[in-house]
């Protein structure tokens, strides 16, 4: 395995965001990789810690309140924590980069589309301004825009063309790793496959490694190539997409596949997950899952599972796995 | 056939903008029958909100027939109106904004009550306030509660209970779980098919979500610029969509499996413009069957086979 070479490592991941309430554990041993050129889904529902995991990678955690408490995110082998702010912002754009939730509220409503473009081109690479301006418009094509729509201002524009646009931002420098934070949850189904079509286009042709967060399980099974399942800022469940969907293990992710609605059987009862997520300032002690769980056992309240492989790369931190187990699907005590 | 409880006849709601006439619904036809649910789907902009409010005389309707139960609610006066409104309740999309921060969950789902005199009585209200919200799953220990207080789902619930409070006949589903995470969006689509079955509610069920209208509407009606375009039961629009613009958009949901994907019909260009349309077919623009005639007139809905109506010339 050494011989693979990663975009981006996390280790151990610790963030919290200190408020009135209390403390959030927004992360709590968060652990990911994505290989060069390949596309990992991080998957989760509302306050599992996806976006939290994304901002901590580009080191735009907003501080105060948010604090990183332990661990590492290496970017190309490089530590982000021990580099400079100044070093950061180089990298930012460059090296890694990011595409936001909404496109309505991401660009900034006083500057043209191809400025807010050319500016990163400007930040990053050695071109006089109107290089940049040609470059932005070259990538407004690339996204399926006419360059001469540039000198338009994003109001101008619709939701899946403004979308576009920020994804023209993100991918200007052609960053080595992108983190494309649901990026298609504002727009419509029929934009939305447009703009999917156009990423998975994009990621063929410049090899770029991609952290997609979503909580759509069909856009996971669209675009990835590699599954992490988090819940309460933790991954619990990772592997490849064919070992996540078709050998689910995890109770957690066998009930998010449970709750939705199947299309070829549609009087199919859905079974959803009982009760809510835990609150982050008050996480449960054993697994987090625990009392969401229908296999609950006694253990489970006190004491964290431990990760069981069921391959190399497949793994699940459950209780009801051991070794064995884990490679027949049987539940232990089930 | 089944008794109809809701029919609908040329619906249409038009908005004065600065740039003209905004052709938001525009002669929608349809009827749902009692005890059934009837998805609208489309997407944004495509007058699916709109139909329900008309409908409900949240908006004023331009023109048209409303008829529940035989009656026009379009041609009711103030009083006569209110007194319907019993039996025709709406649950909102976002559960953060359609409840009043300022009142406790019994406050928000006694005043429907209250309203219409129905328990004078305020221990009798108090009682029929804590059996609504056991129906829709909400603990008694929330009666004080304020929405902030309480996390999406269960405030989604308080919007159910709200609707259900007057024990109406009717009730418009304006995208209720689109704001709710899977796990709680599937608790809560439970909950109102439970309440339906119990009850025997009619529902009109609006939603972009695909996947979801098809577990849960007998029928589907598919808008798209204000127009009613396709209308079947939901097996069968799923398993023979005849507008090509159905066809696109089932295309377009991505499946849940690995390798689940499908041919996809990728549409080109964006929803055109609803103020002062032509009176040509509105989806031609981006339709790759359009032929001259789509550009020129303006096709009428039709039924092709029983309970299954397209407007397309395509089917001609």
């Amino acid at each position: 395995m050494s011989e693979k070479k990663y975009s981006v490592e996390i280790k151990d991941l610790c963030v919290e965001f200190k408020t009135d309430a209390g403390v959030v554990k927004a992360l709590n041993d968060m652990e990911l990789e994505i290989e060069e050129g390949k596309t990992l889904g991080l998957v989760g529902e509302t306050g599992a810690g996806k976006t939290t995991t994304g901002l901590s990678i580009l080191r735009l955690i907003p501080s105060p309140p948010g604090v990183i408490t332990k661990g590492t995110i290496k970017l190309n082998g490089q530590n982000i924590f021990d580099i400079s702010e100044a070093e950061m912002q180089k990298l930012r754009g460059k090296a890694v980069s990011m595409i936001f939730q909404d496109p309505m509220t991401s660009l900034n409503p006083v500057i043209t589309v191809e400025e807010q473009i050319a500016e990163v081109i400007e930040l990053h690479e050695d071109v006089n301004h109107a290089g940049a301006i040609q470059r932005a418009k070259e990538m407004l094509e690339l996204v399926g825009i006419p360059g001469e729509r540039g000198p338009e201002y994003p109001h101008q524009f619709s939701g899946g063309m403004k979308q576009r646009v920020v994804i023209a931002i993100a991918l200007a420098c052609s960053p080595a790793l992108l983190i494309a934070d649901e990026p298609t949850t504002a727009l419509d189904v029929t934009i939305q496959a447009q703009v999917l079509e156009m990423m998975k286009g994009l990621k063929e042709k410049y090899k770029t490694s991609m952290m997609m967060i979503t909580h759509d399980l069909g856009i996971v099974a669209e675009i990835c190539d590699d599954v992490s399942v988090v819940y309460g800022g933790h991954v619990i469940e990772h592997g490849s997409l064919e070992d996540v969907f078709n050998y689910t293990r995890h109770p957690y992710t066998e009930g998010l596949f449970r709750s939705l609605p199947d299309l070829d059987n549609r009087t199919a009862k859905l079974r959803p997950i009982k009760g809510l997520m835990p609150d982050p300032t008050n996480l449960p002690e054993g697994c987090v899952f625990y009392p969401r769980c229908d296999y609950a056992m006694e253990i489970c309240k006190t004491v964290k599972p431990k990760r069981v492989y069921r391959n190399e790369t497949h793994y699940v931190e459950c209780h009801l796995y051991d070794e064995q187990s884990v490679k027949d699907g049987g539940k232990i005590g089930k | 056939m089944s008794e109809v409880l809701l029919d609908v006849k040329g619906l249409k709601k038009y908005f004065t903008t600065k740039r003209g006439l905004l052709h938001a619904v525009d002669d929608v036809t349809f009827t749902i029958e009692k005890g059934k649910t009837l998805g609208v789907v489309g997407e944004s902009g495509c007058g699916k909100s709109t139909t329900g409010r008309a409908i409900l005389r949240l908006l004023e309707p331009t023109g048209g027939q409303v008829l529940f139960e035989g009656e026009d609610v379009a041609k009711l006066n103030a009083a006569q109106l209110r007194a319907k409104r019993k039996e025709m309740q709406i649950i909102f999309q976002d559960p953060f904004s359609s409840l009043n921060p300022r009142r406790t969950v019994s406050q928000t789902i006694e005043e429907p009550l209250k309203l219409h005199n129905v328990y004078p009585n305020e221990q009798e209200r108090t009682q029929k306030v804590l059996e609504i919200m056991e129906t829709v799953g909400l603990a008694e220990r929330y009666v004080n509660t304020y929405p902030h207080e309480l996390d999406g789902g269960r405030r989604q619930r308080i919007g159910i209970a709200r609707a259900l409070a007057l024990d109406p006949k009717f009730i418009v589903c304006d995208e209720p779980v689109s704001a709710l995470d899977v796990s709680i969006q599937a608790q809560i689509l439970n909950l109102m098919g439970e309440i339906q079955e119990q009850r025997g509610l009619t529902y009109m069920f609006i939603t972009h979500d695909l996947s979801v209208v098809n577990h849960f509407s007998d029928d589907i009606a598919v808008m798209y610029l204000g127009r009613l375009i396709e209308k079947a039961p939901s097996e069968v629009l799923f398993s023979n969509p005849v507008h090509p613009y159905t066809q696109a958009l089932l295309s377009a949901i991505p499946i849940p499996k690995v390798g689940g994907k499908k041919d996809r019909i990728l549409l080109k260009g964006e929803i055109t413009s609803p103020i002062n349309p032509e009176p040509i077919c509105r989806f031609a623009n981006r339709c790759q069957y359009a032929t001259d005639r789509c550009r020129s007139e303006e096709p009428q809905l039709r039924e092709i086979e029983s309970g299954h109506f397209v407007a397309c010339f395509l089917t001609e």
